[in-house]
């Protein structure tokens, strides 16, 4: 449950699902491809913390760039992503 | 323009959910008075103010701050421990290359405990939707022109975590206390839509 699936450093890929509940995955950042840079701790995954269930795990700096996100750009942007939303390039 | 929005539905709602945990037995209205005045009154810009200005005077603090920002917010009295739970910080340093900047697109969070409470712009929808995308014509409606060879890094405060920019000490600044140098930081400089 709490193992580190990734080290900074790695290509991932975020979900592209849209999900009926509440996440914390912004609707521009699915269906990513990012850098990881940086661990940022262990929380409850948000998805299910919202339902009142409490399932810590990892939690990721998962930079992108502009160009990837919006297609457009020369700047980057840097977010918090839980080990769920993300999986191997 | 106001932070305070008594007649908004949020705040009828808020008042409401209030009374219902207090006739519940569930909230002592005292207690909660006491932890927002408590919060309220140490929550301030100025408490970034001086982050900067002793990273500025001090390297090592600065490293220190850079690696572990909650570790090193002791040292002037300072922690991310002023609601209920302890946040992470991540202080984002602006060099000559690259100039960090500030959002939440899901909501609006924000380290108050060091910053005091938001701008109303940082809570709109316009900003939020705009920073991510185009940040360099959002800053440019700051008034804040990079140079080209600028990166501009932008930190979507998405989840746990928050943060705050460490802006360049300007130039000229040698021969200032540490105080006057905190006087020189705004609120916009901690969150990137200023230079200082």
């Amino acid at each position: 449950m709490l193992s580190e699936r990734y080290r900074t450093g790695d290509r991932v890929r975020t979900s592209a699902v849209d999900p009926d509940h509440h996440t914390r995955l912004p609707h521009y950042a699915r269906g990513r491809l990012g850098t990881v840079v940086g661990h940022d701790g262990v929380h409850p995954l948000a998805d299910l913390s919202a339902r009142g269930v409490q399932q810590p795990q990892q939690v990721y700096l998962v930079r992108f760039s502009a160009r990837e996100l919006f297609g457009h750009g020369d700047h980057s942007v840097t977010l918090s992503l839980w080990e769920d939303y993300l999986s191997d390039e | 323009m106001s932070d305070d929005h008594d007649d908004s539905p949020i705040a009828a709602r808020v008042r409401e959910l209030e009374a219902v945990l207090e006739e519940k037995g569930l909230l002592d209205p005292r207690e909660l008075d006491q932890v927002l005045e408590a919060f309220t009154h140490r929550a301030s810009p100025a408490n970034g103010f001086r982050v900067v200005a002793r990273a500025w005077t001090d390297e090592g603090f600065r490293t220190r701050l850079l690696e572990n920002a909650n570790e090193a917010l002791p040292e002037l009295g300072l922690s991310m421990g002023g609601g209920l739970q302890v946040q992470r910080l991540h202080v984002v340093e602006n060099t000559e290359d690259v100039h960090n900047v500030l959002v939440c697109t899901l909501c609006s969070c924000y380290p108050l405990s060091l910053l005091g409470p938001s701008p109303t712009w940082y809570k709109s929808p316009a900003y939020r939707a705009k920073v991510v995308s185009h940040p360099r014509e959002v800053l440019e409606q700051f008034g804040l022109t990079l140079p080209e060879t600028t990166r501009i890094e932008v930190w979507d405060a998405n989840a746990e975590s928050r943060y705050m920019v460490l802006p360049r000490r300007p130039e000229g600044t040698g021969d200032l206390t540490e105080a006057e140098l905190a006087a020189l930081v705004t609120r916009n400089g901690l969150i990137g839509t200023a230079a200082v």
